[in-house]
């Protein structure tokens, strides 16, 4: 079905196990977690029977220059930082008026978020109550706005193609990437910097997240928490963090001798029509996004060696992804599942999350789900725990599944 | 009352932390949108600092025509109470 060959040139992250892709890959080789305690007087303050997060292990605030960072929401800032390292791990200057590496006009920007600026816009409510209308910044609204992530980045890049930020909760950061391939099958984009970006921990979304029943609880040991595929998992952990990977027509990555990571070769997008926030029991739309993605690619389950999960360590949503895996795919697969380690990124999710299953590829080497002590009997999967698993990896599958039913399958190869 | 010289390091203080506009830059004859750039958002956040700092107001239309650097200085030695 597609024609145009896209690959992957640069990849840009900043995730609670460290502020770029070497230290979030590392981290997780190595075991680590980005999980810990919340650091903040609300937190007793409300009394949440939450008290655990996955923060971002560098302060975005303390990366960019201060008069830039002041007129950024979080959200912002760290999808800025991390489309910036792509950007630069793709060989690109950072474009000037008298010069760009990339002609703007074919040049997009698709950079998915679940909510965008909650934090600006909580914090300007504060202010404009306790204070009155003065304190108010004149920047609160572009720093609120949820497609503001992505026009910063269209702005520092100089990006002329179109700006995109798609939104479906925990798949938004793989439907930027999906969207972006997209732009370049359809012939808008020659270039596209894609991925996904959340900043959201504060009180109310901490406190909305707890009552619906769905993090965890285990606040004793932070580290410990986040269990997906695991009998003693009991809910995620939210977490902030940001993806970017700068897609490129194969043909213009080649002629310009960039390095090439790997191909993004098909995805599959599907929607349960179930419920708002459960996944349909039958995994009929998850079991689609996968066998569309393979379509796509034209391959078949048995060329993916390899699956990312989504798996946010929720008692059903994990058995829901599992049965769907075993029928989309396979039980021969190798699975992990790095929200573990990293947490809920929720919108930054899928693009982490698909950079990792690119390296996965490019290594060779899948990296083990942290705190899987005891898998559940009724996964029935191959999922890596204690040590990375190397294996030499042809195509793999990387899920995620948003809140609404959204579901996204992201296809990678080796180039 | 201050000054003028006292205002001028005033405001050069505030542009400085809202602008990033190094101190020194913020002279009288420098336009604040083609010499220092600066937009018209920054400029609300200016012109609120200033009315914190020096006890003047400065209505939207009145700030519309504080070009330069010196226009504002004018302005706020001209109201200060």
């Amino acid at each position: 079905m597609s024609n145009i060959d896209v690959v992957i040139t640069g990849i840009g992250a900043t995730t609670p196990l460290g502020g770029d892709v070497a230290s979030t890959w590392e981290g997780l080789l190595a075991g680590r977690s980005g999980i810990r305690r919340i650091e903040a007087d609300w937190v007793e303050r409300f009394d949440l029977p939450v008290k655990i997060g996955a923060t971002l292990a560098e302060d975005p605030a303390e990366k960019l220059p201060r008069v830039q960072a002041r007129r950024l929401d979080r959200c912002e800032q760290i999808a800025l930082i991390a489309a910036r390292q792509a950007w630069a791990d793709a060989g690109f200057q950072q474009p000037s008026d008298e010069h760009t590496d990339v002609d703007p006009d074919r040049l997009g920007v698709s950079i998915g978020t679940g909510i965008g600026g909650p934090l600006t816009l909580l914090a300007m409510d504060d202010l404009l109550e306790q204070d009155g209308i003065r304190k108010v910044s004149p920047l609160t609204v572009p720093m609120l706005m949820p497609n503001g992530p992505a026009a910063h980045v269209g702005i520092d890049l100089k990006a002329r193609a179109g700006v995109h930020s798609p939104a479906s909760a925990c798949a938004s950061g793989a439907e930027g990437i999906a969207n972006g391939y997209q732009m370049i099958q359809n012939g808008r984009a020659d270039v596209v910097v894609a991925g996904g970006a959340e900043a959201c921990i504060h009180p109310i979304t901490v406190a909305g997240f707890a009552q619906a029943r769905t993090v965890s609880t285990r606040n004793d040991e932070p580290e410990r928490a986040s269990r997906p595929f695991d009998v003693d998992r009991d809910g995620f952990v939210l977490g902030e963090g940001a993806g970017a990977v700068v897609l490129e027509r194969a043909d213009r990555a080649k002629a310009r001798g960039a390095r090439i990571y790997g191909r993004l070769a098909g995805y599959g997008i599907t929607s349960d029509a179930h419920h708002i926030t459960g996944n349909h029991p039958e995994g009929i739309g998850q079991i689609a996004a996968m066998a569309n993605a393979m379509t796509m690619a034209g391959l078949t389950s048995a060329d993916i060696g390899h699956v990312n999960a989504h798996a946010t360590s929720t008692v059903v949503g994990d058995i829901g992804e599992a049965n769907a895996i075993r029928k989309a795919v396979g039980e021969h697969p190798v699975v992990t599942a790095p929200k573990s380690a990293l947490g809920h990124l929720v919108g930054g999710a899928g693009a982490v999350e698909g950079i990792l299953t690119l390296l996965a590829i490019h290594h060779g080497l899948v990296p083990p789900t942290l705190n899987l002590e005891n898998l559940d009997p009724k996964i029935g999967l191959d999922v890596v725990a204690g040590e990375p698993r190397k294996v030499e990896l042809t195509a793999a599958l990387s899920n995620s599944f948003g809140f609404g039913g959204h579901n996204t399958a992201l296809l990678f190869t080796g180039e | 009352m201050a000054d003028k010289q006292e205002i001028l390091s005033g405001l050069a203080e505030i542009v400085e932390e809202v602008a990033g506009v190094a101190q020194d830059d913020v002279s009288l004859e420098k336009s604040f949108v083609d010499d220092l750039d600066i937009d018209s958002l920054s400029m609300v956040e200016i012109a609120v600092q200033a009315e914190d700092k020096f006890g003047v107001k400065i209505p939207d239309d009145e700030l519309a025509n504080l070009k330069t650097v010196g226009d504002a200085v004018d302005y706020v030695s001209a109201n200060a109470k």
